[in-house]
């Protein structure tokens, strides 16, 4: 286990880092202002102190230094680069921010950072050593299982659960299982055949 | 959101002693599995000057033991570990089923069983701060549920000022069962009947239980009754999994001999408390 230090998400050449760099344009100024979480209107209590927080993510210790009202999906997105994570309602209703914590499925848009004692898993950790798809992220290529694919890093989480946990026995099975991993293209067929097909491989 | 002072405790007293002081209008609140308070605080439905963060105490309130006499549930254990619990299974079927039946998978991971029974009302003019009356969010300030939309407002134990629906499950099968509920206060711990925990809007909505800001639920203890083991949980919603009850019930019944002895039915979704 390495242990760093992150400030910020190392710059590299990427799509999502030249976007970020637009920073100096107009448009870009403005959309990097929107997008940072709303400010407070009236403090209800004293001035946020800022905490040394401990995050182990994907078997890599972390220390970040973030306000307490830091969520743990924020903290993945913004503070240590992890933006497979996606947030949808970030209100706990639709599933898009599942990761693992502690081996087991929570919603990191309603976990504080600073609550966070166990280990944490996201789809960036799922993936081989050498690159290879694990055989959930490969059952939701071969089934077809998303079309715009916003919601799919929680889902293959929660359905990775799923098998995990022998909640994979039958569709109703695995329907009721993921009841909390929403699709608003209603991929939801093709999902359940991912998940019993990935079932099935693992023997669940 | 708006900040709050962010601090852990070491022991159950320890948070009790953080939580005391004198009344404040955004009166400390401790943080457990977060997923109603975060939520709400996200909405500015909720105001903690600080937060108490309960975490490291899953050791001391987290667990889950049956004997002949009933079953003790501690504050802290998740929904998931006591739903999947074989004993709570076997002999408290209500509870795994009351328990499993609610929420998803993610939330049940994460939400602790003392957080769960004071988890807040589903009321969209609760939790949509943009409606200004809401007497149980501002108190004084009207209830716009009265003439809104209220299909899925409380039907029992409603007011003038508040008819905002207790939303949880758990907590039907804990009243009736007789659950006991363990209190750690500034004087010390106490119990008291389940039933007695929450209370009826009346003329303060804003008060959904007699427990004060310094008062922390411990555990649950449901004694072994004749209708402990033969007793279910049947839940009526708009659909079949995530979602609130337009109408549930808990139900145990002590069966002789083919005779009904003694049944216990605790209905939930339809009324202001459990």
């Amino acid at each position: 286990m390495t242990r760093t230090t992150i400030e910020r998400p190392p710059a590299g050449f990427s799509r999502r880092g030249l976007l970020a760099a637009g920073g100096l344009s107009a448009a870009g100024v403005s959309f990097a202002t929107s997008a940072r979480s709303a400010p407070a209107r009236a403090p209800a209590g004293p001035p946020a102190r800022i905490l040394d927080i401990s995050l182990t993510v994907n078997g890599r210790a972390n220390v970040l230094a973030l306000d307490p009202r830091t969520s743990l999906l924020d903290a993945l997105r913004d503070h240590l680069g992890l933006t497979g994570t996606k947030k949808g309602c970030d209100h706990g209703q639709c599933g898009a921010c599942t990761v693992h914590l502690g081996g087991r499925p929570v919603l990191s848009c309603l976990t504080l950072a600073a609550a966070v004692r166990e280990p944490v898993a996201t789809i960036e950790g799922l993936a081989g050593p050498g690159g290879q798809l694990h055989p959930m992220q490969q059952a939701f290529i071969d089934e077809d299982a998303f079309q715009c694919g916003y919601c799919t890093p929680g889902q293959i989480m929660s359905a990775v659960a799923c098998v995990s946990q022998g909640r994979a026995g039958s569709d109703a099975e695995v329907r009721e299982f993921m009841s909390g991993n929403l699709c608003r293209c209603a991929a939801y067929p093709h999902i359940v055949a991912a998940i019993r097909e990935a079932g099935g491989r693992q023997g669940a | 959101m708006r900040p709050f002072a962010y601090r852990r405790a070491a022991s159950a007293l320890d948070a009790v002693q953080a939580a005391a002081g004198p009344p404040t209008e955004a009166p400390t609140q401790f943080l457990a599995g977060g997923t109603t308070l975060i939520d709400l605080m996200k909405l500015d439905a909720m105001r903690a000057e600080t937060l108490v963060d309960l975490n490291d105490l899953s050791r001391e309130l987290g667990g889950i033991s049956a004997g002949a006499d009933g079953l003790a549930l501690g504050a802290l254990a998740r929904m998931s570990d006591a739903a999947r619990h074989p004993i709570v299974r076997r002999d408290y079927p209500v509870i795994a089923q009351a328990l499993d039946l609610a929420a998803s998978q993610q939330l049940r991971n994460m939400a602790t069983l003392g957080g769960n029974v004071l988890q807040r009302t589903r009321c969209e003019y609760f939790r949509d701060p943009s409606w200004t009356r809401c007497n149980k969010r501002d108190p004084g300030s009207g209830c716009a549920a009265l003439e809104g939309v209220n299909r899925k407002h409380a039907v029992l134990g409603v007011g003038e000022r508040c008819i905002a629906a207790y939303p949880g499950d758990f907590a039907q099968a804990l009243a009736a069962l007789e659950a006991e509920v363990e209190i750690l206060g500034p004087g010390g711990p106490r119990a008291m009947a389940f039933e007695a925990l929450h209370v009826e809007p009346g003329a303060a909505p804003e008060a959904e239980t007699v427990l004060a800001p310094d008062d922390l639920i411990t555990g649950f203890r449901i004694p072994a009754r004749p209708w402990t083991r033969r007793s279910l949980y049947l839940k009526v919603r708009d659909r079949e999994s995530y979602e609130f009850a337009l109408a549930s019930a808990a139900v145990a019944l002590d069966l002789r001999n083919g005779t009904v002895n003694q049944v216990r039915i605790a209905l939930g979704g339809v009324a202001t408390k459990p």
